[in-house]
């Protein structure tokens, strides 16, 4: 089973993320594609087992964002990992949406984003290649403050200083 | 001038950790040459023709003696004892160890510096003019809102993977000295008609392939809102900027595409979440910041036998004369001058200094300013609040030590890229055209006759030494493997913002100085009392000049 980083913890990822464009879903707890979500409600409604969704940082999530936000599971997904829309996207879900549940950031994202990545909102972590998470957990706590308002902490540096 | 808190030193240190681990892993083969760039380049370091290049920021342009003694410090231990400043304000060093880097940026760090979003598709240093606090023409002081700015950009969570650079520059004052309306933001402070501060947004404007002179998109944004409407305009930048093609990446491509109404409609209600929010500035933090900026103890001077006595020091000296000429201006603080040192003199790379000369221009900023000094876009250092008095007392030293070339404004003032020499984009070479202008008009009475003229030469269309908007703009470009150059003439970096034009064919490298002469003589003749050539060129526009370059026919 793959894992993951979740809320700083190393786990074992329990989602199977469906790609894009399914027709089938496999058992279980699954992570679809936000077309397939759209174009598969009824089925989906009676899947056994949770269902998350995810699709690409660059989507118009202001389109959507409403109707997912009491799903379990979101996952941003970041094409290559110097697209930072995956950023602005998680921002606006959880500052906006007020989206509460596990955000996870999947695809080409690197370990030394992880810091940035968390505060923007991202609570949980799935890389592609095979790297030391015991390593790579290290890098979200890079720094011990920051300047600005984020989803870690709502208050700027200026009101706490 | 700002100083760093715990909170500060503790930010910067902990990036110098950060990088040394990325770098030490990058070594260990664990991070790709893919993924090491974006981190590397945030942090300053280029890969060069030659060697790595670093960037080291200097926040608006600001310095201390002591800061300037560690830079020279570095220069001589990890590079070969000298630096180069650049445009927007930074100093480079030409050839850092990529593994030594930690260990400069470490060096910084204890003297509050670093060279964070120095490259890279990030917030940039915010610049701004170098007379800031002094400048007669002064609405406010930029710099406590440029910290600001600083404080904010840096290491935003949101920004750091931009579709392309992003660079802002802000304009306190009547006269733009910052280029501000070739940044992709530019900012200019206004009062209104309560007297309350706020500012003047402009977005989408820049040089590169495509130069673009900045649209207005909102009139008045009252000072506490500052950081939320900036993050709306950044948030619609990194979710719609073009990501595929970096040529079309920048956000004036994005400002232009979708009209500046538009892109300000949609900033507007971006804007609209943000606005009130808990980034909104408070009086308590503008106050703090601000008094990091406040004025030095200035003596009474009786400015009238002052100026009598420099006068009298100036009639018996043509060379101090000259220098106190080009090289200083007033302030408007009464008995107080502003003292530009020149990175210019012939032979030198434009904007190039060496570890000695660094020490001696923080041994001046001791002596007569206030251990404080300033970096310029024209690639010189600024040392103001100098005492009339101690004027001569001043340029005698910094003769001395070849920094009171007496050609501030003047066409030997160039702006000039580090071209084919250094840099791998490089079409031609720049720095020997320099040069050979800077050979060529040796005779101080004509160069001073000629009066204030801007020449900017970049050694490829990515313009990073400003040719569009010098009054004379000379281009490198690539003609069969072979070095040669264009013309342009016209382009201006004022609040008149114009972007020059293609004089015509490309020229060999011998020919050039031999052009730049004949534009000149073409002004000379056509001149009217005081008119700069910018000025002659706006009134008789461009044929002359064509017409004396290339023939009657061309
Ligand atoms: C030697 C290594 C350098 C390289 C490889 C380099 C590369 C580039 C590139 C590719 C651009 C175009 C970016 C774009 O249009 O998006 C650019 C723009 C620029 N560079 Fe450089 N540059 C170098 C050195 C410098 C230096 C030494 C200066 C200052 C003297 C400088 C100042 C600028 C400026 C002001 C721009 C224009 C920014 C704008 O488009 O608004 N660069 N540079
Ligand atoms: S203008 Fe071109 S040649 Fe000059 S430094 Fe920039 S990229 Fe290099």
């Amino acid at each position: 089973m793959a894992q993951l980083l979740k809320d700083t913890q190393i786990i074992d990822d329990q989602w199977i993320r469906v790609p894009a464009d399914a027709e089938v879903f496999p058992a279980g707890d699954i992570l679809v594609h936000y077309n397939d979500w759209q174009t598969h409600q009824d089925e989906l409604n009676q899947h056994q087992g949770a269902v998350g969704v995810w699709f690409d940082g660059n989507e118009e999530i202001e389109a959507f964002a409403e109707s997912l936000v009491s799903l379990p599971l979101i996952a941003i997904n970041f094409p290559k990992f110097v697209d930072g829309r995956g950023f602005s996207a998680a921002r606006l879900l959880r500052e906006r949406y007020g989206f509460k549940g596990e955000l996870r950031a999947v695809g080409q994202i690197i370990r030394d984003q992880l810091f940035l990545l968390q505060r923007c909102g991202f609570n949980a972590f799935q890389f592609e290649d095979n790297i030391d998470l015991d390593q790579a957990v290290k890098s979200l706590t890079d720094f011990s403050d920051s300047y600005q308002v984020a989803v870690d902490q709502p208050q700027p540096l200026f009101k706490r200083r | 001038m700002y100083r760093y808190d715990q909170y500060d030193q503790q930010i910067v240190d902990e990036r110098v950790a950060q990088y040394r681990d990325q770098t030490q892993r990058f070594l260990a083969g664990d991070i790709s040459e893919e993924e090491f760039l974006p981190l590397r380049l945030q942090n300053g370091l280029y890969v060069q023709r030659l060697a790595p290049m670093l960037r080291i920021a200097v926040p608006y342009g600001l310095l201390s003696s002591n800061q300037l003694r560690k830079l020279a410090h570095i220069s001589r231990k990890y590079d070969k004892g000298y630096v180069h400043f650049t445009t927007r304000q930074n100093i480079q060093l030409n050839w850092p160890q990529l593994e030594e880097v930690p260990d400069i940026l470490a060096e910084l760090a204890s003297v509050e510096m670093h060279a964070i979003q120095t490259s890279g598709n990030c917030i940039r240093n915010t610049t701004t003019d170098q007379y800031a606090g002094v400048a007669i023409d002064e609405i406010e002081d930029p710099r406590p809102w440029c910290e600001i700015i600083r404080q904010w950009s840096t290491l935003h969570p949101e920004f750091a993977f931009l579709p392309r650079k992003f660079k802002i520059a802000v304009c306190g004052s009547e006269q733009d000295r910052a280029a501000f309306l070739l940044h992709d933001i530019g900012i200019q402070l206004v009062t209104n008609d309560q007297g309350e501060t706020g500012f003047q947004v402009f977005v989408g404007g820049g040089l590169g392939r495509t130069p673009v002179i900045a649209s207005l998109i909102r009139d008045f944004l009252p000072k506490q809102h500052l950081l939320t409407y900036l993050d709306a305009i950044l948030r619609i930048y990194n979710r719609y900027g073009n990501r595929d093609n970096k040529y079309k990446a920048r956000i004036k491509i994005l400002v232009k595409a979708w009209t500046p109404e538009v892109f300000a409609e949609r900033v507007e209600a971006e804007w609209a979440h943000l606005k009130g929010g808990p980034a909104t500035l408070t009086e308590q933090e503008i106050d703090r910041v601000k008094g990091f900026f406040t004025l030095p103890d200035y003596q009474a001077v009786d400015n009238d036998s002052a100026s009598t006595e420099l006068q009298r020091l100036a009639s018996d000296n043509k060379a101090f004369s000259r220098w106190l000429d080009r090289n200083t201006k007033p302030q408007k603080q009464a008995g107080y001058r502003s003292v530009s040192l020149s990175l210019k003199p012939a032979g030198v790379a434009p904007g190039d200094v060496t570890d000695r000369q660094l020490e001696v221009i923080a041994d001046l900023a001791d002596q007569f300013s206030f251990g404080e000094l300033r970096s310029t876009h024209n690639q010189n250092i600024v040392l103001t609040d100098v005492l009339v008095t101690e004027l001569y007392e001043l340029w005698t030293a910094a003769k001395a030590a070849g920094l009171a070339t007496p050609n501030i404004g003047t066409i030997n003032d160039m702006i000039c890229c580090p071209g084919g020499d250094y840099c791998s984009l490089a079409n031609a070479k720049s720095i020997p055209v320099a040069e050979a202008i800077q050979r060529k008009f040796d005779d101080l009475d004509y160069v001073y006759d000629l009066g204030d003229l801007e020449l900017n030469i970049s050694g490829c269309m990515n313009a990073c030494g400003h040719h569009h908007i010098g009054h004379i703009g000379i281009l490198g470009v690539d003609k069969k493997g072979e070095e040669w150059y264009q013309i342009q003439i016209g382009g201006s970096a004022s609040k008149n913002a114009a972007l020059a034009k293609v004089l015509g064919p490309s020229l060999s490298r011998d020919a050039v100085t031999d052009s730049i002469e004949k534009l000149l003589d073409v002004y000379v003749e056509n001149r009217q009392e005081e008119e700069t050539f910018l000025a002659t060129y706006q009134r008789i526009g461009i044929d002359k000049f064509k017409e004396r370059v290339y023939g009657a026919t061309a």
